[in-house]
């Protein structure tokens, strides 16, 4: 556990330079904090390759009338129907299915499938879409320019582009999102990072329907790797070999 | 990586030293940094004013790319501390006219690119710790209510309820 | 005997006609920014369907016919065709103008336009997007180098086929990536194909030989200058054969789809049943902008220089069309995310998604064409980019002492 205040040893001003050094280190290479510890003050990095964070999405359990996964998305991360459909952001949605050959109806929730080959970070020219060593796919806002090419790769549509300003009172503190670049469900990051479950699986559970388990693919003692290996499940677009970190059973 | 505005910016700080130096005379011709609220950084304040948009970069990748929270310089917790109330007794927004960010940026006419996308007030609980520790004063319990919060914050338990993030 | 003499163009009422519409252009543009930046894309027609809208078919036009308009040097001196070579310098000016405007274009549209430095350090080399903007970047300045030493007197001159070649297979390599960029995304039935890559080559070919005669039979009128038929005629058969080219490689890529089942789907949309694209696709690209000019050229046996123009016209028109098809029809055509299945949404899955390009669009896109115009302008008036005479008897003999 670590003291925030009062704040660890003063740095020397000496140190900016090790510091910035550190900077470029975390910009550039993505392998594990082990050298950044040092001055980091963490004693380890939450985001470990161990890890892998996946979804399990059941059909059978989701309720088409219910989007409570929605509603706690949007009241989580800020974003919401502003009157403009076609622009405005969706970092998950519930879509209705009806199967060509045999009428049968079911309705899921979609969002980033956090793919372990995301087409989006391929195409990213700044790098800004990037995969987290534990599979999550974020936007570094910071160095998003807002060219969509992510949005045109994406073959789930899960991402959107902010077309207008945000205004303050709408932000969260822990999802930042602005006007001009490209967001997507970060699977809830702030709270995986927490040690809690992503806001979307807490609300589906609280309405005892349980249709979405969060959990660690990596660890075979894990509820969700237990379900995946226990029942039939699969990804979305399985045949371009992205290997969502979402899944999908009775689809 | 645009260099410019922190050279100004260096330009720019001997005279806010200068300028805090001889606090009194020349107020109206200087910045005014706002009074934070909470124990004052370890490593001063001229350490922070110097440094803080490297350490604020240095943080944000640690944070975004390793998902290491237990940083320094945080945004959020920064907010907290540097709140400044405007006179309708609501928080101005860092980067706005009177807000603690922008005091100093716009009058070393550097522009702030964080609050495009970060919030620029505490939120809804921050905002009760905030008026907690006004009304209790500078006491040692405000500091300890003050550091526990932005532990909390840290460590992600401090997640403001639902319906009172949108107020 | 006339020698090739290079010479600025006056000032003529012409010339200032002409800049004053490019200024219209230019402040257009001007206005677009603007408006997009103060209100964001919001006042755009784009949306989180069509993220790419009718700025990126100006940029992409005018980007894939800069690397066309060079061609006409590199036949000159890659291919040494002589004929040619007295239009290499007004080539190269118009290279470098249409990617300046195209790359503005495009640079103003981004969400973040502020932010370009950031494009211009952090790269992801994995992404063609990254690579392009080397590709781009590099093009001007190969391009540049190639005009300098064209244009130089002394022992440059030498380098002229060594830079002309490099010139060549740096714009194979822009448009191959410029292609790539569509021709890579995995995710959409109406891109992912190799094929994008050699049709976007066929596409600059066309769009920037239909432009370059337009260019110089306008400045030819704007200079006073004598413009021969022949060389006219020459370059609007080779114009035809390029038009030829492209509805070659769109009917390849169609009939390649058609094959597919999976993707019978989308060539369904386009070719019949997608309203404005279908519309767009058989009367824009394939009658309008390739049988038409196609006919008119190879169908006339005494082809005036009007015709030329008209023709050129028809094919850059035809070429707005195919890029409305492929970047618009492309991503109205709704994801397949669960394939057997009928979808719904509120994010507009299984639809159709609309698309009305918006005025601010368009200015901005007339603005990049309107800086391509003004570098063009610019670059006659005070360069020695465009010869004193272009006549066909004047041209002849200069050949003869050439191969003399």
């Amino acid at each position: 556990m670590k003291q925030p205040t009062p704040r660890p040893d003063a740095v020397p001003p000496s140190r900016r330079d090790f510091l910035r050094a550190g900077a470029a280190v975390a910009t550039i290479t993505l392998a594990p904090g082990v050298t950044l510890t040092a001055f980091g003050g963490s004693a380890e990095a939450e985001a470990d390759a161990n890890h892998r964070w996946g979804l399990l999405v059941d059909a059978g359990k989701c309720d088409p009338d219910c989007s409570a996964c929605v509603s706690a998305c949007s009241q989580e991360n800020g974003w919401h129907d502003t009157g403009h459909p076609e622009t405005d952001a969706q970092w998950i949605r519930k879509v209705d299915l009806t199967e060509i050959a045999t009428g049968r109806e079911l309705s899921l929730p979609v969002m980033c499938q956090h793919c372990e080959s995301p087409p989006c970070v391929d195409v990213c020219p700044t790098g800004a879409s990037f995969r987290r060593a534990d599979g999550i796919v974020l936007v570094d806002k910071h160095i998003c320019i807002g060219c969509r090419y992510c949005m045109m790769a994406c073959p789930f549509k899960a991402r959107s582009f902010i077309h207008e300003t945000v205004p303050d009172a709408d932000k969260r503190s822990f999802a930042p999102r602005g006007r001009g670049t490209v967001e997507s469900c970060t699977l809830c990051v702030h709270r995986v990072d927490a040690g809690r479950v992503p806001a979307c699986v807490e609300a589906c559970a609280a309405t005892g329907h349980n249709a979405i388990l969060f959990g660690d693919l990596n660890d075979p003692e894990s509820e969700i790797s237990k379900a995946l290996a226990q029942y039939p499940s699969m990804a979305l677009r399985d045949d371009l070999g992205l290997d969502p970190g979402v899944r999908y059973a009775g689809l | 990586m645009i260099r410019l505005p922190h050279l100004l910016a260096l330009i720019a700080l001997p005279v806010l030293l200068a300028a805090a130096a001889s606090a009194g005379q020349d107020r109206a011709l200087w910045p005014e940094v706002p009074k934070a609220i909470g124990t004052p950084h370890p490593e001063g304040n001229e350490y922070w004013r110097r440094h803080h948009p490297d350490l604020l970069r240095h943080d944000r990748d640690l944070t975004l790319r390793m998902g290491d929270r237990t940083v320094r310089a945080s945004l959020r917790q920064c907010l907290v501390c540097h709140a400044v109330t405007g006179p309708d007794a609501r928080p101005v927004a860092a980067g706005d006219p009177g807000g603690f960010c922008a005091v100093c940026h716009e009058y070393a006419a550097v522009s702030i690119d964080c609050f495009t996308c970060h919030k620029a007030t505490p939120d809804a609980r921050g905002l009760r710790v905030i008026e907690k520790a006004r009304a209790m004063g500078n006491t040692p319990e405000t500091a300890t209510m003050i550091a526990d919060y932005l532990e909390a914050l840290q460590k992600g338990t401090a997640f403001a309820p639902q319906p009172e993030a949108t107020e | 005997m006339e020698r090739t003499i290079y010479r600025e163009i006056g000032l003529s009422r012409g010339l200032a006609g002409a800049a004053a519409i490019v200024a219209l252009a230019l402040l257009a543009g001007l206005i677009a920014v603007v408006v997009i930046e103060e209100g964001g894309h919001i006042v755009t027609g784009m949306t989180n369907q069509i993220v790419w809208g009718t700025p990126h078919i100006f940029a992409i036009f005018l980007i894939v016919a800069a690397s066309g308009a060079l061609n006409v040097a590199s036949i000159a001196s890659v291919f040494g065709r002589s004929a040619y070579k007295p239009l290499s310098r007004l080539s190269g000016l118009l290279a470098i103008a249409l990617l300046v405007g195209g790359l503005a274009v495009l640079v103003l549209d981004l969400g973040r336009a502020d932010r370009l430095i950031v494009a211009m350090t952090t790269y992801n080399f994995s992404s063609i997007f990254a690579w392009n903007i080397f590709l781009y970047t590099g093009f001007i300045v190969v391009t540049a180098l190639y005009l300098f030493v064209q244009m130089s007197r002394g022992g440059a001159r030498r380098y002229v086929p060594a830079a002309g070649l490099l010139a060549f297979l740096w714009r194979l390599a822009l448009t191959t990536g410029t292609g790539s960029i569509f021709g890579w995304l995995v995710a959409r039935p109406a891109y992912d194909a190799a094929i994008m890559a050699p049709l976007f080559i066929a596409m600059s070919f066309s769009f920037g030989l239909a432009v370059f005669i337009i260019v110089l039979v306008t400045l030819s009128r704007l200079g006073n200058r004598p413009l021969g038929l022949g060389l006219v005629t020459r370059l609007a058969r080779l114009l035809a054969l390029f038009v030829a080219a492209v509805l070659y490689f769109t009917a390849v890529q169609h009939l390649t789809n058609l094959y597919a089942q999976e993707h019978a789907g989308i060539e369904a949309f386009i070719l019949r049943t997608g309203g404005l694209y279908t519309w767009l696709f058989w009367g824009g690209q394939v009658i309008l902008g390739g049988l038409l000019p196609m006919a008119m050229i190879f169908g006339s046996k005494n082809l005036g220089i009007g015709d030329a123009v008209l023709a050129s016209l028809f094919v850059i028109a035809g070429g707005f069309a195919q890029l409305y098809v492929i970047i618009i029809g492309g991503q109205a055509y709704p994801l397949e995310i669960f394939p057997g299945f009928v979808t719904s949404s509120s994010f507009q899955d299984g639809v159709v998604a609309a698309y009305t390009p918006s005025w601010s669009e368009i200015a901005l896109g007339l603005g990049g064409v309107g800086i391509a115009a003004a570098l063009t302008l610019l670059g006659v008036k005070v360069l020695r980019i465009l010869p004193t005479n272009l006549g066909d008897a004047n041209l002849a003999a200069q050949a003869r002492v050439q191969s003399a």
